[in-house]
């Protein structure tokens, strides 16, 4: 069930491109746009190349989260989900799985050709990329908890940033380290490590606080 | 109707249920057994929606047990076993096609789509996708999960919604057949004449 239900949910994304593109889009617009504001200095575009990729995944990942669980809420999707036999945890776990192929990968796949605008060195490059497969995979799991928090909230859409940014800042302080390591030959072994720490936390936690809101929502 | 056994089917006693700081339901009990129904009754807003979710699983209620064949519920997922749920709203993606809104469903319960979809007359609309079906055919694509469901309780809220009348007559099949295989329903409608013979409990908000 839970493989089909994920199936389904892929399937819609890709059916409904433009909400997943959106987010991709962004992301591009706004690296794109930091050349156009700092200056097109090659030395400070590659020094800053990560963070602002960084920063920018982070905006973009939150984009999807309101409809991730609210298209569902909406439209009773999320009652018949809770009663499929999945428990909420599988529901929470199966969202996260979606939202991180929809967007996650995405961004991460994108954040190759950004970097390169950028002129981001080989060393920092790969550590950056290294950083953001842990890193996109926990932001798709404090995004499906915080989007399950606020499933039927008023405005929960405006929540949702207030909700994900503050807990996301140990993984863009995390990353950026590890880029700038890299950067400046300096060992980057342990702000990666941190991540993983971060992903191997977040894992198991993140579904199981998201199922709980999920089960007291209706 | 069905034979009738104590702790047997559906038994509900003394639900309360507060929604918005209102108290919706209060001391609500009753119950059906296999092959039975129940009509829920009640002025708009008298509680049968909340009702059916608390039934369902979906809704803790603040008061009260439930239980079917003397299992009281304990876990939304061993208790949804038991459930074939029917909302007000219809749960169908209007980007999918009828045939891709209920394969999950269908695989799940090892059955084909085509067949349910024939239960409720839909086997045209297989291909097309749901945003282009009327109120009506949404309703019968909703009923078709129904069929491919293997829970004995059917809860259904206004289950009759925009249906016309080839359609009342599918669903009025497709209830005696659950019915007659031992499955028990619980309905709030008004037109209860598709569950013939069934008990009926009124609500008062």
């Amino acid at each position: 069930m839970f493989g089909e239900l994920l199936r389904r949910e892929l399937r819609l994304g890709l059916r409904h491109a433009a909400d997943s593109v959106a987010a991709l889009l962004f992301f591009a617009v706004v690296t794109a746009l930091f050349p156009l504001g700092v200056g097109p200095e090659p030395k400070l575009l590659a020094r800053i190349g990560p963070g602002v990729i960084w920063v920018a995944a982070l905006l973009a990942a939150i984009l999807p989260l309101d409809r991730l669980f609210g298209a569902d809420a909406e439209d009773g999707t999320l009652d018949l989900l809770l009663l499929s036999g999945v428990p909420p945890i599988g529901v929470a776990m199966l969202k996260t799985c979606a939202h991180w192929l929809l967007t996650g990968l995405p961004l991460l796949l994108a954040s190759g050709p950004v970097a390169i605008m950028f002129g981001v060195a080989p060393a920092p490059f790969r550590v950056l990329l290294l950083g953001l497969l842990p890193g996109t995979l926990v932001l798709s799991l404090l995004g499906t908890t915080a989007a399950a928090l606020v499933v039927g909230a008023r405005r929960g859409g405006v929540l949702l940033p207030l909700l994900v940014l503050p807990l996301a800042t140990p993984v863009l302080i995390m990353g950026t380290l590890a880029a700038e390591a890299a950067r400046t030959s300096a060992p980057d072994a342990a702000p990666l490590l941190v991540l993983a720490a971060l992903l191997a936390l977040c894992a198991p936690f993140c579904p199981l606080a998201a199922g709980a809101a999920l089960r007291h929502a209706g | 109707m069905g034979a009738e056994s104590a702790g047997a089917g559906l038994v509900f006693e003394a639900i309360a249920a507060v929604r918005a700081e209102r108290l919706v339901l209060a001391g609500v009990s009753g119950g059906v057994g296999h092959g039975g129904a129940l009509v829920l009754r009640g002025a708009n807003g008298a509680g049968k929606s909340t009702l059916l979710r608390v039934l369902a699983g979906l809704l803790r209620p603040d008061e009260g047990r439930i239980a079917w064949d003397g299992e009281p519920f304990e876990d939304l997922p061993s208790w949804s076993r038991h459930i074939a749920y029917v909302g007000h709203l219809d749960a169908l993606k209007p980007g999918l096609t009828v045939a891709e809104n209920l394969r999950p469903w269908a695989v799940a319960a090892g059955r084909g789509v085509e067949p349910a979809l024939a239960v409720m007359g839909l086997e045209a609309l297989v291909a097309v996708p749901a945003r282009f079906l009327s109120a009506g055919q949404r309703r019968r694509a909703v009923l078709a999960r129904l069929a491919l469901s293997a829970a004995p309780l059917w809860l259904l809220d206004e289950p009759t919604n925009a249906l016309d009348a080839a359609s009342l007559a599918r669903l009025e099949a497709l209830l005696a057949a659950h019915r007659e295989a031992g499955g028990a329903v619980v309905a709030a409608t008004h037109q209860d004449f598709v569950l013939p013979g069934a008990a009926t409990l009124e609500l008062v908000g």
